[in-house]
């Protein structure tokens, strides 16, 4: 499969058939947990990896480092984790991206699940295009526009209060970063969301432990994390944000019907799979040159 | 105004279940007709008005009309990007129920005084701008608009008992009510000044100045075509408002002069200083900055006087 998975070169056309092959493998109806969705989200995972490196390097833009921090976050919710079988369907799950600076790497998943095309793809950052570094509601399968940090939350705590007075079995999923976490709003919506049980809401916190200009400790220390929702009346667990299998099992222990709203602390790498930009506040930023996106390629396929 | 905006709302839930009310913890003697009668689809969101304004955007994009209540400075500014980001930008059918403009929170002190809600939420695309001018126009404002497919901000008085002499409740979105003809100078105003504004030309009729006082309930979208036909028949015009001079009613007026190049000549009433920290009640401040009746009448006798534009 490795061998399939080929990237295609800065500004080629040699790429086209890349994510296509990824699509014919993996089924686009929900893969429900127990049997045979680690696998696939695994795989999903990698081909989410080599389309940020792709498309961030055919667009010459940056947030690279951000995109890579959350694709085994975003895998884990497009491969399993989410029931998205129907992108029209009105009870399917929701994404909130409210750190919408990552929404490469959900464009990635939204191609992998056949919504976005290969040519609107090929449209990341480009003019005239939806596809720009935020994500953009007018896009199919995106219901929210994000990009302002801490507006997110709340637009997704009342998209849970909706299913609920809707009585839909809709979950809504809503993709934090770490560093959004200083905005306060973040945390009115915490209460909120507390107070009115809204056991249909899911956060993932993509706790990379980086921010714009600096580390997250440094900044703004936002430990103990998971302490922090508990007290606020949420269901908080740490879990491994790399690791697809041990995200799907948690979001599927949670409770969507009783209870608290859940929050997923998801440990994570800024950078993830790319050893140079591990870690590193410029990756937040930069464009990658030629040489470092054949580096960055060779390191993600041989991850696998 | 904001009772009779509540009552209005709390009728036309009973026949949309599309309907909520979420308020950010204020509106004690405004908001129980609803809440009592549809409490099921009554929220209190606490003090917390980016949440507010960020539920309502999430409810809207499921399908549901959520209307927000604050005063209307935590209504419309603190949320400012939120509604921006929100209901402007996915144009989601939000409505933002801001009460009390200018000194209707006189004692409160400044940082209870909108001065500029009506400027900032004018400049965003897609969202209606709906100023009433008394109880019986905010209720058919509401009756026409609730539907709305788009967002909206409302701007609601506490006045509950006076009534615009004129006006009978007309409202048209998009549109301006001329309530009095005159010859000699346009009064143009919107929102709870309005009766004060009447009440200023039927004063000036009386020494011999004849006024005619259109009432702009609507300042976005503009009724462009209705103003340039008014301001076009008349050498002067004076703006009222209780709001800061620049991006209200003054402001939209002037744009409208300037880009039909009319020969009018416009005088603004509004309010021109920052806050000096000082309280008092409604009527005292507004005459404090020019906007008591009286205060209407000596800048319409100025600008008369200034006259009209020479060629």
């Amino acid at each position: 499969m490795s061998e399939a998975l080929t990237a295609g070169k800065a500004g080629g056309e040699a790429s086209v058939t890349d994510s296509d092959v990824l699509s014919a493998s993996i089924s686009l109806q929900p893969i429900r947990r127990p049997w045979g969705s680690i696998a696939p989200a695994r795989l999903a995972a990698l081909q989410i990896r080599l389309t940020i490196l792709e498309q961030a390097k055919r667009a010459g833009v940056g947030h690279v480092g951000s995109a890579l921090s959350v694709a085994d976050i975003i895998a884990a919710l497009y491969a399993g984790g989410m029931d998205v079988a129907d992108p029209d369907a009105p009870n399917r799950d929701r994404l909130v991206l409210s750190k919408g600076h990552a929404a490469l790497a959900l464009y990635a998943a939204l191609h992998q699940r056949g919504w976005l095309t290969r040519e609107e793809l090929d449209t990341y950052c480009g003019d005239g295009s939806l596809l720009g570094v935020h994500p953009e509601h007018r896009l199919r399968g995106i219901d929210f526009s994000t990009g302002s940090l801490g507006h997110g939350l709340a637009m997704g705590a009342g998209a849970a209060l909706a299913a609920r007075l809707q009585g839909s079995s809709r979950r809504v999923f809503v993709l934090l970063s770490d560093g959004e976490c200083n905005e306060g709003s973040v945390w009115e919506s915490a209460m909120f969301a507390a107070h009115q049980e809204l056991s249909n809401l899911i956060v993932l916190i993509d706790m990379n432990g980086q921010q714009a200009l600096g580390y997250t400790r440094h900044v703004l220390d936002l430990e103990p994390m998971d302490r922090r929702w508990d007290a606020f009346g949420w269901d908080a667990q740490v879990v491994d944000g790399h690791d697809v299998g041990a995200m799907l099992d948690a979001i599927d222990r949670l409770d969507p019907v009783t209870g608290p709203p859940h929050v997923l602390v998801a440990r994570t790498t800024f950078g993830r799979g790319v050893s140079f930009m591990e870690n590193q506040i410029r990756w937040h930023y930069f464009p990658m040159s030629d040489q470092e996106y054949e580096r960055a390629v060779d390191e993600v396929r041989a991850a696998e | 105004m904001r009772r009779a905006f509540v009552q209005e709302l709390a009728e036309i839930a009973e026949r949309d279940a599309r309907i909520l009310l979420i308020t950010g913890d204020l509106g004690f003697s405004v908001v129980e007709p609803f809440a009592d009668r549809h409490p099921d689809r009554f929220f209190n969101a606490g003090v917390a008005e980016q949440n507010m304004v960020g539920l309502a955007t999430g409810l809207a994009e499921s399908g549901f009309i959520p209307f927000v209540y604050s005063i209307a400075t935590f209504a419309a500014l603190r949320p400012y990007e939120f509604v921006r980001n929100g209901p402007v930008l996915h144009q989601l059918p939000v409505r933002i129920v801001g009460t009390g403009g200018a000194f209707d929170y006189g004692t409160a002190g400044p940082t209870h005084h909108a001065l500029e809600d009506v400027g900032i939420m004018r400049m965003q695309p897609g969202l209606a701008v709906i100023c009433p001018a008394d109880a019986q126009q905010t209720t058919s404002a509401l009756h026409a608009t609730w539907d709305l497919p788009g967002p909206i901000y409302f701007r609601v008085g506490k006045d509950e008992t006076t009534c615009v002499a004129g006006l009978d409740g007309r409202f048209r979105l998009g549109g301006a009510e001329l309530v009095r003809d005159g010859t000699d100078l346009l009064l143009l105003t919107t929102g709870s000044i309005a009766a004060d504004t009447v009440a200023a030309a039927e004063a000036l009729a009386g020494e011999g100045v004849s006024c005619a006082v259109l009432v702009v309930a609507t300042l976005n979208p503009p009724p462009v075509e209705e103003l340039e036909g008014a301001l076009a028949r008349f050498p002067v015009a004076v703006s009222v408002e209780s709001h800061y001079v620049t991006g209200g009613l003054g402001s939209l007026a002037a744009e409208v002069i300037a880009e039909a190049g009319l020969r009018c000549r416009l005088s603004r009433c509004g309010v021109r200083r920052g806050s000096e920290g000082i309280s008092g009640s409604e009527g005292w401040l507004a005459a404090q900055h020019g906007l008591s009746v009286e205060g209407l009448m000596s800048s319409a006798r100025e600008a008369l006087a200034q006259g009209c534009l020479t060629s």
